[in-house]
């Protein structure tokens, strides 16, 4: 499980970041170094960019896993840096934004990245995303494809009129997920789940912000 | 009491229905122009829903319009645009303003119209949103809460015959028709041949069956439905007896075609009737009308 993210604009950072000229630079080690959006090399190149506008770095870190503890305890070893700085420039996903933002209280950290969604890597490089968190697994019934995440509608009780020769409306390249459904449970001899009634989704699992406690 | 349409439905009548769509904006005199021109030759008429996922006045405008004119409305309500709340309250809405036919529609997808970074909502879907209209009937809301004061509808929803690959959409017919569906207007039919089996599936079901009739208005737009429109396929034989028709008479020969599909269709009691859409030139299907002789 990969948190997917992509840069943002440089000019959209470049707005963001024009009130400080010392910045502190946090990338991560795990997510965004797979996606090649926040890992050492990326950092660097941050680095440079923003040493090109003129601003002063006044360090970089980059963090093992960002969304973790770990992040107090980098906050803290590179606490004189991140002091000097007028803003914290976080390479990871939101997570880790909302990570350090709890260590550092007395400045802005601003996200250098769009976090895209959890996806998977099938290791050719290309990460999707295969469940939308709803809270109301249909996995089961579905051939283990899920339609709140494959299909575009996220519709439950089969293929909308937009599918054509397996693909989907929104994108020839993209495969439409109630034929992936049918002919995996077809396959399976399992063709009465499809015919199942699937009723309206249940939106307030867990009412946002959603939170869980384990006791 | 039964709407009109289903009236017309249960008599065994072929069924001839069109439709319309709003426009962009508030200037309706075509809209009421193309109401005018369908009212009286049709058994009843669509108003569209943001077709093509493009903002327009409501489809529950246009239907009040064709009360007012003294049509017979098919309120097209897709699941794109409301959630269960607003789908339900217009549903009342609806009823209480006497627009008793409703057309359950998945929605395009956002990224096909004209705001393509609006939130899609797809709360429900078509098979759900059928089901919404029976419980409603029974005196109850989503929330299984009591109406007070209830509604009573003409449900139908759409089908696509030549989908590719046609076992999921016949399978999600099949649950349209157990939500309650009672009319269904398919997505447009050339090849009679291929219609007919399908036909032979659907007449296992008790509903009734409008054959989706897209106006060819040229060799040029036939080719690009069939290229680019999920479902639709027009024949090469079609395509090339429009291309071969004299310079300017294309759009005649199109009004031939449906015209002789729709006489088709009714002699040999293929199916119940015909959904005719026009696409923005809703005064040719008086003459579509009159090829056909219905």
């Amino acid at each position: 499980m990969k948190s997917i993210t992509k840069q943002k604009p440089f000019d959209e950072l470049t707005q963001q970041l024009q009130d400080f000229s010392r910045i502190f630079i946090a990338g991560c080690g795990t997510c965004t170094t797979l996606t090649k959006t926040g890992g050492i090399e990326e950092v660097a190149a941050m680095k440079e960019q923003l040493q090109s506008q003129g601003k002063l770095v006044t360090g970089s870190v980059v963090i093992p896993v960002a969304c973790d503890d770990i992040t107090e305890a980098l906050a803290r070893e590179n606490s004189s840096s991140i002091q000097s700085s007028q803003a914290i420039l976080v390479m990871a996903c939101a997570l880790g934004v909302h990570r350090m933002s709890q260590y550092v209280i007395n400045k802005p950290v601003i996200p250098a990245l769009d976090t895209l969604f959890i996806g998977v890597d099938d290791g050719q490089g290309v990460f999707s995303e295969v469940c939308a968190q709803c809270g109301q697994c249909v996995l089961g019934e579905m051939a283990d494809i899920c339609p709140i995440t494959a299909c575009h509608k996220g519709l439950l009780n089969g293929p909308c009129g937009g599918t054509n020769n397996g693909k989907c409306e929104v994108d020839k390249e993209k495969d439409c997920a109630w034929t992936l459904i049918y002919n995996r449970l077809k396959e399976q001899n399992r063709l009465d789940t499809m015919r199942k009634y699937q009723p309206p989704k249940n939106y307030q699992v867990v009412p946002r912000p959603r939170v869980v406690k384990v006791m | 009491m039964p709407s009109k349409f289903k009236s017309l439905l249960d008599s065994g009548k072929f069924i001839v229905t069109s439709e319309i769509g709003p426009p962009k904006g508030t200037n309706l005199e075509k809209m009421y122009h193309h109401i005018d021109i369908l009212r009286d030759k049709v058994d009843a008429i669509n108003v569209t829903d943001h077709q093509s996922s493009v903002m327009r006045f409501p489809s529950i405008g246009g239907c009040l319009a064709i009360e007012e004119r003294g049509g017979e409305p098919i309120l097209q309500m897709t699941c794109r645009d409301r959630n269960r709340m607003a789908l339900q309250a217009e549903l009342l809405f609806a009823y209480i303003r006497g627009v008793r036919n409703v057309l359950c529609l998945t929605g395009d997808a956002v990224p096909v119209g004209d705001h393509k970074e609006a939130k899609g909502v797809f709360d429900l879907d078509s098979v759900q949103l059928l089901r919404a209209i029976r419980t409603m009937e029974s005196g109850k809301d989503l929330g299984g809460n009591d109406l007070d004061g209830t509604v009573e509808f003409c449900a139908g929803a759409i089908v696509t015959p030549e989908a590719n690959p046609i076992e999921p959409q016949l399978l999600k017919f099949e649950k349209k028709v157990e939500a309650g569906a009672e009319f269904f207007q398919t997505q447009a039919v050339y090849d009679l041949d291929k219609f007919s089996n399908f036909m032979q599936f659907a007449r296992r079901f008790p509903v009734k069956i409008l054959a989706g009739i897209v106006l060819l208005s040229s060799a040029k737009m036939a080719k690009y439905m069939t290229d680019n429109v999920p479902g639709i396929f027009v024949p090469q034989n079609l395509i090339d007896e429009l291309a071969n028709a004299p310079k300017g008479t294309a759009l005649n020969k199109g009004i031939e075609i449906a015209g002789r599909m729709v006489t088709t269709l009714k002699q040999e009691a293929i199916c119940d009737g015909v959904h005719i859409m026009a696409i923005g030139k809703e005064e040719v299907v008086p003459d579509i009308l009159a090829a056909a002789g219905v």
